[in-house]
């Protein structure tokens, strides 16, 4: 996926992207809107994040005038506002959603993916490896032509381990890239997500391989 | 908040008063000076009358072989006939001698020759006119004075007064009347552009504070020209005070952003126990100050907006629709299945903002306190009243706690380690109770929290 991000916090545009870099995504930044519009009729994105308070105006003014540009790439509003009413007039003027800031990252997947999955368009982004097809937008996994729906929090981890083959992920890790830091989650809870992947993927030339007291590694046969 | 208002009197009733009494004086001086008008032209005509009577007996006395004579003459009396037959008397003095007629009427104190003299007198407890005149006669024995007095009842003239009286008062009545209706239009077109003002300032909304546009009275200009002081003033300092949360909001918020975004990348890299323990302490808190900082503001603006409730027509479905589809990814991370169940068409009069930010809360709590992989349902039940219901399998409320949690920073004691600020149920219960509705907490019988509101 392509994500184009607006915002004109240096740092936080930084933290951000690395973090979506990190799930896979490649980021364009644009630090105001007149560099936005550049990016935005340069080359096409999967998906927008737009600040709305940017040096240069209003980031609602972006998304109405994209919008009335007829560019229909889905946009997800981070806004530091908190007035409800403000939420609301955003998604009028044609935003998908928003989060509002300070926010939790695994909530921002969330909403991206519910987003995508929405508006899901023809070309959805399949991972294959052997006989294994996985669509992250779907949330579906097909073996040899048989389809899974996977829940979100297999899904979201089958995508981990798909999107870096070979690399060796702690349970501490797992926890902190799936989980929200609401959540009361144990690292044992991984281990029941890691068992489930592994019935669905039973019979399949990919196969989840512990290494006792380092984690776990997605292994492909052949 | 409206504040006792100190009223004295009324302006219209006021101005009506001093209307109609001026109305009234004036029409009593009008009949009091109309009736002594007439009443002093008809003397004076009655004064005419004696006075030509009495010069033609007068004309008529003269002295013949030393002897006064003194003829009346027909007119004289006939002259002084009346419709009202009024009775005449006469009497003649030469020289302060009684002569003739009605000795015991009246004389004047004063004698003239010029002209003759007039006085009303009681006489035979009847009021009279009496004229009297004299006339120097010159005889052989040297000059001797006549004087004869004439005296008219007046009862002619009573009559005619009163019959003028009659119609002055009825004038003056009359006048009364209209002056009186004049003055109740006049006090009534006067409060009436005063009323329209008042209705045009009530019948608007509480958003609106746009200068008042009608005409009024150039009396009236400095009120509303006031008026239109105090309301930009009072537009002004909201939009700064909403324009100054929203700013403050953004300063506090985005170096938070920054701050955990940060605390999340690093975590990534990190393996040291005792500094990924520090950071996830860092994210907590910051989660904490954002969200009591959040709940807060948006606690404030529901009590701003329950006191100026806005009144449009709410299908609670859609709006609950809506958020449901807000909140599915927050429910997805959880593969929470949430679900919306509706038994008919749920429409409310009341302020869509405040109706979401109370469900929104509801919501909210059920996701956060629901254990992993479970349902929490949405049910809006149409009777036997209007209810809305969201129900989850999480561990419920404490038993004792139930009646209490909607206080202000009253948190339950079992939230774990869930980031929460307790104010979400104060948020769901004022902004319900400014719907004229209440909010329930119970737990059901088969596990799990129910949060209602019903309307």
């Amino acid at each position: 996926m392509k994500y184009l991000l607006i915002e004109d916090n240096q740092e936080l545009a930084n933290a951000i992207a690395a973090r979506i870099r990190l799930d896979g995504h490649s980021v364009d930044h644009a630090a105001q809107i007149g560099d936005a519009i550049a990016f935005v009729e340069a080359s096409e994105y999967d998906l927008i994040l737009l600040d709305i308070m940017l040096p240069d105006g209003d980031g609602r003014s972006f998304l109405r005038e994209q919008r009335a540009r007829n560019n229909d790439t889905p946009i997800i509003v981070l806004t530091a506002r908190s007035q409800v009413s403000d939420r609301i007039g955003m998604l009028d003027l044609g935003a998908d959603d928003y989060v509002t800031k300070p926010f939790d990252h695994a909530e921002l997947e969330a909403r991206c993916r519910a987003v995508l999955r929405r508006r899901a368009g023809p070309a959805q982004t399949c991972i294959t490896i052997g006989d294994v097809s996985f669509s992250t937008v779907a949330g579906e996994l097909t073996i040899k032509g048989e389809t899974i729906n996977l829940r979100n929090r297999e899904l979201r981890l089958l995508e981990l381990f798909m999107n870096a083959r070979g690399h060796v992920f702690s349970k501490q890790k797992l926890v902190d890239r799936l989980f929200s830091y609401d959540d009361d989650i144990s690292e044992n809870a991984i281990e029941v997500y890691v068992g489930r992947l592994r019935k669905h993927l039973d019979g399949s030339s990919v196969q989840i391989t512990t290494l006792r007291g380092i984690g776990y590694r997605l292994d492909h046969d052949g | 908040m409206t504040a006792e208002v100190n009223v004295t009197g009324s302006l219209r009733r006021r101005l009506a008063l001093i209307l109609t009494g001026g109305a009234a004086v004036l029409a009593v001086i009008l009949f009091v000076v109309v009736r002594a008008l007439t009443s002093q032209i008809a003397q004076q005509e009655q004064d005419n009358i004696l006075s030509a009577s009495l010069s033609s007996i007068l004309d008529s006395a003269a002295i013949i072989d030393g002897q006064l004579q003194l003829d009346f003459p027909y007119a004289s009396l006939s002259m002084l006939g009346t419709p009202a037959d009024d009775r005449v008397f006469y009497a003649i003095y030469e020289d302060e001698t009684f002569l003739s007629g009605y000795g015991d009427l009246p004389a004047p104190q004063q004698l003239r020759i010029d002209r003759p003299e007039f006085a009303t007198h009681l006489f035979n407890a009847d009021p009279v006119r009496i004229a009297t005149g004299a006339r120097t006669l010159i005889g052989t024995d040297g000059p001797r004075v006549i004087s004869v007095s004439i005296a008219q009842t007046q009862d002619a003239l009573a009559l005619r007064l009163n019959g003028i009286s009659r119609n002055v008062a009825i004038l003056g009545i009359g006048f009364f009347v209209m002056a009186s209706a004049l003055a109740l239009w006049a006090a009534a077109t006067t409060s009436d552009q005063l009323m329209r003002l008042t209705t045009s300032v009530t019948r608007r909304g509480p958003q609106d504070l746009s200068p008042v546009a009608k005409p009024v009275p150039s009396e009236m200009v400095p009120l509303v020209g006031s008026l239109n002081t105090l309301m930009a003033r009072l537009d002004q300092s909201l939009t700064q005070s909403e324009d100054f949360i929203a700013e403050a909001a953004h300063r506090i918020r985005t170096p938070l952003a920054t701050v955990r975004a940060h605390a999340e990348a690093t975590l990534q890299r990190v393996e040291n126990p005792e500094n990924r323990k520090a950071l996830h302490a860092m994210i907590r808190a910051i989660d904490e100050s954002s969200r009591a900082a959040g709940q807060l503001l948006d606690h404030a603006m529901v009590t701003f907006r329950a006191e100026n409730l806005e009144q449009v027509d709410v299908d609670l479905n859609e709006l609950l629709s809506e958020l449901v589809q807000r909140m599915k990814p927050v429910a997805e991370m959880k593969d929470i299945a949430l679900t919306l169940e509706t038994e008919g068409p749920a429409l409310i009069l009341g302020d869509p903002i405040l109706l979401q930010n109370a469900l929104r809360n509801l919501i909210d709590n059920a996701l956060k306190y629901a254990a992993a992989e479970t349902a929490v349902e949405i049910r809006v039940k149409t009777e036997p009243t209007l209810t809305i219901q969201v129900l989850d399998d999480g561990p419920g409320f404490a038993a004792d706690e139930v009646e209490t949690l909607s206080g202000r920073f009253v948190r339950g004691k079992d939230t774990g380690n869930k980031i929460g600020s307790g104010l979400g149920l104060t948020i769901a219960q004022a902004a319900t109770e400014a719907h004229g509705g209440h909010l329930s907490l119970i737990n059901r019988p088969e596990g799990g929290a129910c949060a209602s509101l019903h309307f």
